[in-house]
């Protein structure tokens, strides 16, 4: 009996196996997600000097309305890449862009912007980073989504491309308008 | 219309498949010998309506035919001719094409071999390759297409992934899936051998050239994937434990196992429901593999396109293979006679050992791998396991296998004499010991397991070459009867020796890499680093624009003791399209060491980040490899398998192991 049943031990482990697999094809299952822990939770406060030397860029001024918080900096390849992107955003859209200029001198960031053009109501200097620490940022650029109450809805990793600005960030800053 | 015909061959192919699946089974039952023989018409139609159909896409790639959705998607008009054929296995349904067709392609050579064969064994065989490919077939035909066409086609294809564009990479999957799926013959052998319910001597003759031709194939893919993550990568690293490396490094563990049991099958007619198992287990992990890759349920950098649907059919297919067959495992296994017996020091016991330990290895990858997705699933954290966990649990286990690998083939049938192999490895210990004096004199002190790791590959290189110097009997008779004996000596013989001096090498090969010398910096246009004894300059940095991309081009004058010795051009590329940054770097290769040089980021002061790394004896490991796969194709050419016949073969056996073997 023993050795029966030793002999049924590979397809009983196999059989644990598939169950494992089984579920993790259940949907809704998304290993690549790479969530940020802090979605749906209060976005992380900051108080930020001006780029352009006007009044601080801070936490509070932004709740009351839908704000899409960019971070980037002049010394990032695919920032330029996704700045058209943000410049049809600001345009044609109308977001409220804010950008905080990560790890970056503000003459620096400041050449970029009369470069290739400004899409931001506001940006904010974060020199030594400590604003994106705080919000998880993994590598520039990074974009988050802000609804009215000062709590993050989304966070979008890497630059923007055209697909997911379209089918993605302008939907969900539009129904967070309307709510 | 080309493409139609393809796509045609594979709704014919479908149907003849299962036709392939069933008839000549039942035939094996009935003993009808005109059931029987349609088992090797329909696998040799099989392999010809599979060849139409890649040849039918290959054609839509190489005249870009941008109406067939797939070629769409993955190619382009400026592309030069290898990456357009080979942007056919860089996809989802291409790569399972590509599949099916080596699988017919095996089927085919059964078919065409299969003349020595019991006519039975060779039609449950058939019958067993014929249900796989009846199921890919259904596979491609519901889920992934990829003879689909658009009704209005663009002006110009999407490309392939700028990091695939490459030569290693053109060729490397080929290689993989011959491997993988070679392995489905002695899967087929195992299965036709369950049913049979006879396993003996013959049987095994049969399946070790198999398993041994799919293990050449799949150690070479290997070592290409390997080789090109090294020098495209950018991080000179050429081995992550991702997950799909392992899912390719598993089948290897458990074939390498396989090809050593089926030995002892051969020779001593032991080990008969462990060999058949190992085959079993070796396919399934192929499946298993081609179900991560392809499921999306692991994060890995080598995934395809998931689809849900997709990931549920070939899950469906691995239940019904690999549940099926251990089923069958289980019912009919027990019933195998056990064969001889032999002493635990024994050339059949080092296989044992070999065997456990392998299995071992290929277990704790497995768990490793799919670790974090256990986890997942049950609703814990997002973890993910990385090379510490696969250094702590793999690397141990292969101690013993290199220590006994050396002893092993010293050692007698039935019962060794484990004092007697010692002694005639004492040139072994003596390299091992001068590799680690050499060792500690590099290091004064340094890396313990890289010592190690260098005392064990004196240890198997040199036992490899002492045990075919006791063969040929050299240094103790004439050089002349030397010569005479090495070329009497099986070539199998040969090719252990080849394979096992390979895994030697590469041990070496991965031992030195604990002496790499590694420099990261920021370096200005004229500054200069060092790493190892060069001296690197960087000149300048060009900006260039290639086909699809923008590139940085820096200039590097190395210099040694302050000669020049070589300009070395770096690249990093910006992919628009793909949004996709690849670094390539430029690498000075040497059999001594290779410099290596990758450029990174520059930063707001116009400084770049250069990573140059000097790395000793890197090259060995592919080199190894290599060794390995050579060394089992002089195996292939061993004279006894091409003796089919079983009475024959038995008598030329004996007469093998009259002469020592």
């Amino acid at each position: 009996m023993t050795r029966k049943l030793l002999f049924a031990l590979p397809v009983l482990l196999f059989a644990a196996l598939g169950t494992y697999f089984t579920l993790a094809l259940r949907p809704n299952y998304d290993p690549q997600a790479l969530p940020s822990v802090l979605i749906d939770k209060p976005a992380p406060g900051f108080d930020l000097a001006a780029l352009d030397d006007g009044a601080r860029v801070a936490t509070p001024g932004l709740s009351g309305q839908v704000t899409v918080v960019n971070f980037f900096a002049s010394w990032c390849v695919p920032c330029r890449v996704e700045h058209p992107i943000l410049m049809r955003l600001a345009e044609k859209e109308k977001l409220n862009l804010v950008g905080i200029a990560y790890k970056d001198r503000p003459e620096d960031a400041r050449r970029l912007i009369v470069q290739l053009g400004d899409p931001y109501r506001r940006i904010g200097v974060d020199r030594e980073g400590r604003t994106g620490f705080d919000f998880g940022v993994y590598g520039v650029p990074e974009t988050y989504v802000i609804d009215k109450t000062g709590h993050i809805r989304k966070r979008f990793v890497g630059p923007l491309s055209p697909e997911v600005a379209l089918k993605e960030l302008i939907p969900l800053v539009r129904a967070l308008e309307k709510s | 219309m080309i493409t139609e015909f393809g796509h045609f061959a594979l709704i014919v192919g479908f149907a003849v498949a299962l036709a392939q699946s069933f008839v000549p089974l039942l035939g094996a039952a009935r003993g009808d010998a005109g059931m029987i023989g349609v088992g090797r018409n329909a696998a040799l139609a099989l392999f010809a309506l599979m060849a139409i159909a890649m040849a039918s896409l290959i054609h839509a790639y190489v005249t870009s035919d941008f109406s067939v959705v797939n070629v769409a998607q993955n190619s382009h008009t400026d592309k030069p001719m290898l990456y357009k054929v080979s942007g056919l296995w860089g996809n989802h349904e291409g790569s399972m094409l590509l599949w099916v067709f080596i699988l017919a392609l095996c089927g085919g050579a059964v078919a065409t071999f299969c003349r020595n064969l019991p006519p039975a064994l060779g039609a449950r065989v058939l019958s067993v390759q014929g249900m796989i490919a009846a199921g890919f077939l259904a596979f491609i035909l519901a889920t992934s297409n990829p003879f689909l066409r658009i009704a209005v086609p663009p002006a110009n294809g999407q490309g392939l992934n700028p990091v695939l564009q490459d030569p290693g990479l053109a060729f490397h999957p080929p290689f993989l899936y011959l491997g993988y799926v070679g392995f489905s013959v002695s899967f087929a052998f195992a299965i036709a051998a369950l049913i049979d319910g006879k396993v003996d001597a013959a049987w095994a003759r049969w399946v070790r050239p198999w398993a041994l031709a799919a293990w050449c194939a799949l150690t070479l893919g290997i070592a290409l994937g390997s080789w090109w993550a090294y020098y495209t990568l950018g991080w000179g690293g050429w081995w992550f434990w991702d997950p799909v490396e392992n899912a390719s490094f598993m089948p290897w563990l458990a074939g390498t196992a396989l090809i050593h049991s089926a030995i002892v099958v051969e020779k001593r007619d032991a080990l008969k429901s462990w060999t058949i198992l190992l085959a079993i287990v070796t396919f399934s992990l192929s499946l298993v593999g081609t179900f991560l890759v392809r499921s999306g349920v692991l994060t890995s950098v080598h995934a395809f396109a998931v689809d849900p649907a997709r990931g549920s059919f070939i899950l469906a297919l691995l239940i019904v293979a690999i549940g099926g067959s251990l089923v069958l495992y289980a019912v009919r296994a027990p019933a195998l006679a056990g064969g001889g017996l032999f002493a635990p020091v024994s050339r059949e016991g080092a296989l044992v050992l070999n065997n456990l330990l392998m299995a071992t290895a290929a277990g704790s990858v497995l768990l490793g791998t799919l670790y974090p997705l256990f986890l997942d699933v049950v609703g814990g954290d997002k973890i993910s396991v990385g090379a510490p966990f696969f250094n702590k649990t793999f690397v141990p286990l292969m101690v013993p296998v290199l220590l006994t690998m050396a002893i092993g083939p010293l050692l007698g049938w039935k019962r060794g004499d484990l004092l007697g192999a010692l002694q005639r490895l004492w040139l072994a210990f003596v390299a091992a010991f001068l590799a680690c004096l050499v060792a500690y004199y590099a290091t004064s002190g340094g890396p313990v397991m890289a010592i190690v790791g260098f005392a064990l590959a004196a240890w198997v290189g040199m036992g490899a070459i002492v045990e075919w110097a006791e063969r040929v009997a050299l240094f103790r008779v004439r050089p002349g009867l030397s010569l005479r004996r090495a070329i009497h000596l099986p070539r199998a013989a040969h090719g252990m020796t080849l394979a096992h001096f390979g895994i030697a090498v590469t041990v070496a090969g991965i031992a030195a890499s604990a002496f790499d010398a590694e420099q990261i910096d920021l370096v200005a246009i004229g500054g200069a680093m060092r790493v190892g004894q060069y001296e690197m300059t960087l000149e300048r940095v060009d900006r260039r624009e290639g086909p699809n991309y923008l590139a940085d081009e820096a200039t590097f004058n190395v210099r040694r003791d302050g000669a020049l010795i070589a300009v070395m051009h770096p690249q990093r590329r910006f992919f628009p399209l793909q949004e996709r940054t690849t670094s390539e770097t430029a690498i000075r290769t040497g059999i001594g060491a290779d410099l290596y040089i990758a450029l990174g980021d520059p930063d707001p002061q116009g400084r770049w980040t250069v990573r140059a790394y000097w790395k000793p004896l890197v090259s060995w490991i592919w080199g190894g490899a290599l060794l390995m796969a050579l060394g089992g194709m002089v195996s292939l050419t061993d004279r006894r398998w091409r003796i089919g016949v079983a009475v024959k073969a038995r008598a030329t056996g004996a007469a093998a192991v009259a002469a020592g073997e």
